[in-house]
Formats: structure tokens, C-alpha cells, sequence
């Protein structure tokens, strides 16, 4: 099905984005790689009256390291975060995890982090990645600029701290220090389809090699992404063990509260909720040296 | 809205709304049926071309006039001088195709994949290829046949043999 009309503008620059998201408020939406937002549109769930493309934007298309972060532009993509030097290094093994599993290769072609972020889906890879990576959003208006840490910018299913008349402009992740690791393992019945369940972990390791910081998020477990503060409990002051891991992952169990659907009942997705958070947890560990945990 | 475009080598200036999506506009503005619409909503990857010649993109999942100024590459216009493209010979070679309605969509992901990973593995083709459904399930050849074009595609140019 075709969507209903729109109007289309293509911006040139960031200013002029703004000016015309500024001219339209809420009828306009931002068009970055189209693989959420058209979809929606031709199912007639978005029905944006003006569509803002900000693809030939050169100055947001840019991923980069600045004072301890790695910055991505609105425009940047999937796939340029896949291929790029920054993972390639290895040095962010959990955003690592999370570019090669978006949707579909082709789809992550076209595809953008901050696009997905702003979409926000309930079972979207992104939210559940900058929650666990402690990422902050640069939201823009005609007014000025503000960084709205990850938890703030989420809101509610497909709804984020970004208002009528602004857009985030690039998505700000921490570099980890030689002490810190993530992963993100998710379950799909094919590639493409939404999550079934997504769970991500960060742990920084002390020098005692007990963990000294732990953030831990669930996806397409709930309205949208969240971190579950009683697995986090669960490990900080521990050693990496069998005994703390398996408290998280039952700390996550708990908290997830999915919905029943073609996917899996709410027990299973519960369970899974746990079963993921685990693994990932025993892959982050593993990515800082600590394997054969019992 | 006015779009211009190169599709197939070729210049094409056309007025579209901007609601059209590019795979209609190659269908039924350009004529070039060759590009398959499957699932119409994203899922199924026949409805891949190349953008400037080195993207695979869904075009069921892209607006017409986001491809003002670029380079669309179909299945009409992979092949050169009258020979197929190593893709195309690659498929016929190897059997990689059946029916036929995923095919055009599998070379061009399987040529863009090949852009940025010359020599991949069994498993990473595979990888590459999971957006895109056979529901002929003919994969074993699909993967044969971009095999066969990854080994043609990063070979050096024969050289032409003198005559004697």
C-alpha cells in the first residue's frame, strides 16, 4: 500500500532541517533511512503530513571519536558502523554485537542508530544498546541544544524526549576503558522479524577483579527498553561468578513483562529475558579475560 | 516533484509524487519489470537494486525522489557489452535460480556484498544473504553461485593472449 500524501523536502543542511521542522511542528517528521518510518507510513500508522529527508546532509552522516565518546550522526548508518574502524578495533564489542544483528543486511544498508533510537520500537535493537552503553542524545531545535541522557530520552513506546520542532542529531556512546565490556544477544525466529527477547550487559571489572559497575537492559520486554536495576545489584561488589550471574538473570525474569503474541507465550519470552541477560553477561565477562565461570 | 536520476546508464527526468516508491517508479514510470515486488512491506529483499553501485537497498522501502541525483542499477543493467555480469553468468552456471522472483534482489545484495567483502566465507554469504527470501528454497546454489562470482570478480584481469 502506498502512504497517504506528503510533502517532501529535502534539507540540505542541519539549520535548515530545523527551520522547516521549526515551520511545522508536529506535522513533520524527520526522514533518515526510511526502514521503520516508511513501513509505518505505508501501513497508515504514520501519516506525517511533511517529511524532512536529511540523507544528503554530509555534516550528519559522520562517525567519530571526541573526548572519550563515540559520536554517530543522525545520518549515520548500520552498516558504516559496522564496517568502521571503531569496531573494527574491537573497542566497543557491545555496539559491535548490535550492528551485525539489525534487522537484515540490506536493511542495515540504509538503516540509521539515532533513526532507530528516535523510532524507539518496543522491540528495537538500539534503545536496548544505549541503555547498556550509557549513551546520551544530542536533540536540537531552533532554540538551542541539549543532551538528554538515554534514560530521559526514552519516554514511552514510540515516543522520545524529542518535541515538536527539534531532532536528535547524533547519539553519543562512552568508549569503554580497558576494564569494561559489553555484549547483546537477542533471539528472532528469522532474520528480520522483531525480537522475541534482546538483552544487553556492560561490566567494568576492579582492579580486584570484582565488578565494579554493571548495567544491564531488556528489550522487547515490556512498553520499551529498561534497564533492571536489580540485576545491576545483583552484580556490583561481586566476583564474576555462577552464583551472582544466575541472580541476575532471575533479577531479569522478574522484570520482564512482555506480551503474549505469535512470538512466544509470556512465560517463555520471561524466561528467555533471563537466558539472554546470561549469556550475555558470560560474553562480557569473557571479553575481559574471565571465562569458565562456575 | 521533479527527479533526476541515472538508472541503468542511462539520465531519466521525471515528475513523481513524492509517495512513490522507487520500485513502482522503476516498474511502472521506467518500465523495468525486472525488479520483483515480493512482500511489499520489507521482508523479503526481492525488490533489492544497487544505489550507485556499491548499496543494495530495498526499493519497496524507499521513496522515488530520495533517489534524486543518484544511480540506480537494476537487473536490466547488469549486463555489459552484450555479456552478462559474473553475478548473472554465476546463477545460470550454477542453477542459483528456480522460479526466478528472488534473483534480481539476490545479485544485487550478493554484488554489494561482494564490494566490501571480496572473499568471504560459506557462512558469511549465507549471512549476507539472510535478508532475502527463495521460496523455492534453492539456497545451496545461490550460495554456489556467488561463490563462483566471488572467485570470477577478485581474480586479476586475464590477460589477452597475444597472437601468434
Amino acid at each position: 500500500m502506498f502512504p497517504a500524501a506528503f510533502d517532501y523536502i529535502p534539507a540540505r543542511s542541519t539549520d535548515e532541517a530545523l527551520s522547516v521542522l521549526a515551520q511545522y511542528g508536529g506535522d513533520a517528521r524527520v526522514l533518515a533511512g526510511g526502514q521503520s518510518l516508511i513501513p509505518a507510513m505505508r501501513f497508515r500508522l504514520a501519516k506525517p503530513a511533511v517529511l524532512v529527508d536529511i540523507n544528503r546532509i554530509a555534516e550528519l552522516a559522520t562517525i567519530g571519536e571526541h573526548n572519550g565518546e563515540l559520536r554517530l550522526g543522525a545520518g549515520a548508518r548500520d552498516q558504516g558502523l559496522e564496517l568502521s574502524g571503531q569496531i573494527l578495533s574491537g573497542r566497543y564489542p557491545l555496539l559491535a554485537d548490535v550492528c551485525a544483528v539489525v534487522a537484515d543486511p540490506v536493511v542495515r544498508q540504509m538503516g540509521t542508530v539515532v533513526g532507530s533510537l528516535c523510532h524507539n520500537d518496543p522491540a528495537g535493537d538500539w534503545p536496548v544498546a544505549a541503555l547498556a552503553g550509557n549513551a546520551s542524545i544530542v536533540v536540537r531545535g531552533k532554540g538551542g541544544e541539549r543532551v538528554v541522557p538515554i534514560d530521559e530520552f526514552i519516554v514511552d513506546s514510540y515516543t522520545t524526549a524529542v518535541g515538536d520542532g527539534e531532532m536528535a542529531i547524533e547519539v553519543r556512546f562512552p568508549t569503554p576503558d580497558a576494564r569494561t565490556a559489553g555484549a547483546y544477544f537477542k533471539i528472532e525466529r528469522k532474520v528480520g522479524d522483531f525480537a522475541t527477547a534482546a538483552a544487553a550487559a556492560r561490566v567494568t571489572l576492579a582492579q580486584d577483579g570484582t565488578v565494579a559497575k554493571a548495567a544491564i537492559a531488556l528489550g522487547a520486554a515490556g512498553p520499551c527498553g529498561f534497564r533492571v536495576a536489580e540485576a545491576e545489584r545483583a552484580l556490583v561488589g561481586a566476583k564474576p561468578s555462577a552464583a551472582a550471574i544466575a541472580a541476575a538473570a532471575d533479577a531479569a525474569r522478574k522484570a520482564a513483562d512482555p506480551v503474549s503474541d505469535t512470538r512466544g507465550t509470556v512465560a517463555y519470552k520471561k524466561e528467555m529475558a533471563g537466558v539472554l541477560v546470561e549469556r550475555a553477561l558470560r560474553k562480557a565477562f569473557a571479553r575481559l579475560g574471565v571465562e569458565d565461570i562456575r | 516533484m521533479k527527479v533526476s536520476l541515472k538508472v541503468n546508464g542511462a539520465d531519466y527526468e521525471r515528475d513523481v509524487e513524492p509517495r512513490v516508491l522507487l520500485a513502482y517508479f522503476l516498474r511502472e514510470d521506467l518500465g523495468l519489470t525486472g525488479t520483483h515486488v515480493g512482500c511489499d512491506t520489507s521482508s523479503c529483499g526481492c525488490c533489492v537494486v544497487l544505489m550507485d553501485g556499491e548499496k543494495a537497498v530495498k526499493s519497496c522501502t524507499m521513496f522515488a525522489v530520495m533517489a534524486d541525483g543518484h544511480e540506480i542499477t537494476t537487473i536490466e543493467g547488469m549486463k555489459k557489452d552484450g555479456k552478462l555480469h559474473p553475478m548473472q553468468q554465476a546463477f545460470s552456471d550454477q542453477h542459483g535460480l528456480q522460479c526466478g522472483y528472488c534473483t534480481p534482489g539476490m545479485m544485487a545484495t550478493a554484488i554489494a556484498f561482494l564490494k566490501h567483502n571480496p572473499d568471504p566465507s560459506e557462512a558469511e554469504i549465507r549471512d549476507a544473504l539472510s535478508g532475502n527470501m527463495c521460496r523455492c528454497t534453492g539456497y545451496n546454489n545461490i550460495v554456489k553461485a556467488v561463490q563462483q562470482a566471488a572467485a570470477e570478480l577478485s581474480a586479476p584481469a586475464a590477460e589477452p593472449v597475444a597472437a601468434s
